[in-house]
């Protein structure tokens, strides 16, 4: 189990840096819906089911979705401009 | 070798989000950036107030029948992190919007640039002199007591 959680944090602390580190901005929301999705499988890990569904549905939907439509609005939405 | 404890490793976890949420809030020039930052540093507050409730030999906080419940982890921090999790997304749909503000009224989101130009509109507004920068001043800068800054 511990391997599990292990394997989650790192892949979590790699997606937080490449929201920094990354220069094309969908890809940086795509990273921090990675971040919001995997932090819910940890919760779910730490028997806290309720906000694994709140974070899974909040944090990693309605929240890159809201990111996604500002950057539209912005015209930086284009996927293929460094 | 002591192993490491499953504890150790999520604590590591959290803080690590919340630092790096940080040094990208700090250290980002670009505003979009900025709140994304923000949210990652969000999402490692959340697991660290969810860790401080958490026992690893207890079960979910979910009561089951009339049967005497066996050890369940604290409820209450999990509460909490829902509600904040709700409000992170509220904050987040608040500085967006300003964000978007900011960018129809100055047509740039480098933060440099942004503070540059907001500083010069509040100055011809007002009047007065464009603020010089602090970091590199013309000509030799005054000392306190001779400059007379309350001019």
């Amino acid at each position: 189990m511990i391997w599990v959680a292990a394997l989650i944090v790192i892949m979590m602390l790699v997606a937080a840096v490449t929201v920094l580190l990354v220069q094309n901005h969908i890809a940086a929301v795509a990273a921090a819906s990675l971040v919001s999705l995997l932090l819910s499988v940890l919760f779910a890990l730490l028997r806290a089911p309720d906000v694994a569904m709140t974070e899974a549905a909040v944090g990693a939907g309605l929240s890159s979705v809201i990111l996604a439509l500002a950057l539209r609005r912005l015209g930086l939405g284009s996927v293929k401009d460094a | 070798m002591m192993p490491i404890e499953i504890g150790t490793v999520l604590y590591a976890g959290a803080i690590g989000l919340v630092v790096i949420g940080i040094a990208g809030i700090v250290l980002s020039h670009h505003l979009f950036r900025i709140i994304l930052a923000l949210v990652i540093a969000e999402a490692g507050a959340n697991l660290l107030l969810v860790l401080s409730g958490f026992r690893w030999d207890a079960i979910a906080p979910i009561i089951t029948g009339g049967a005497a419940a066996p050890t369940m982890v604290d409820p209450v921090p999990q509460a909490m992190v829902l509600t904040s999790i709700v409000i992170g997304v509220g904050v987040q749909a608040l500085a967006l919007s300003l964000m978007l503000r900011a960018y129809g009224a100055y047509k740039t989101l480098d933060i440099r640039e942004l503070q540059r130009r907001m500083s010069a509109d509040l100055a011809g507004e007002a009047g007065t002199p464009l603020p010089q920068s602090l970091e590199e001043p013309v000509g030799g800068r005054p000392l306190p007591a001779a400059g007379g800054d309350g001019r």
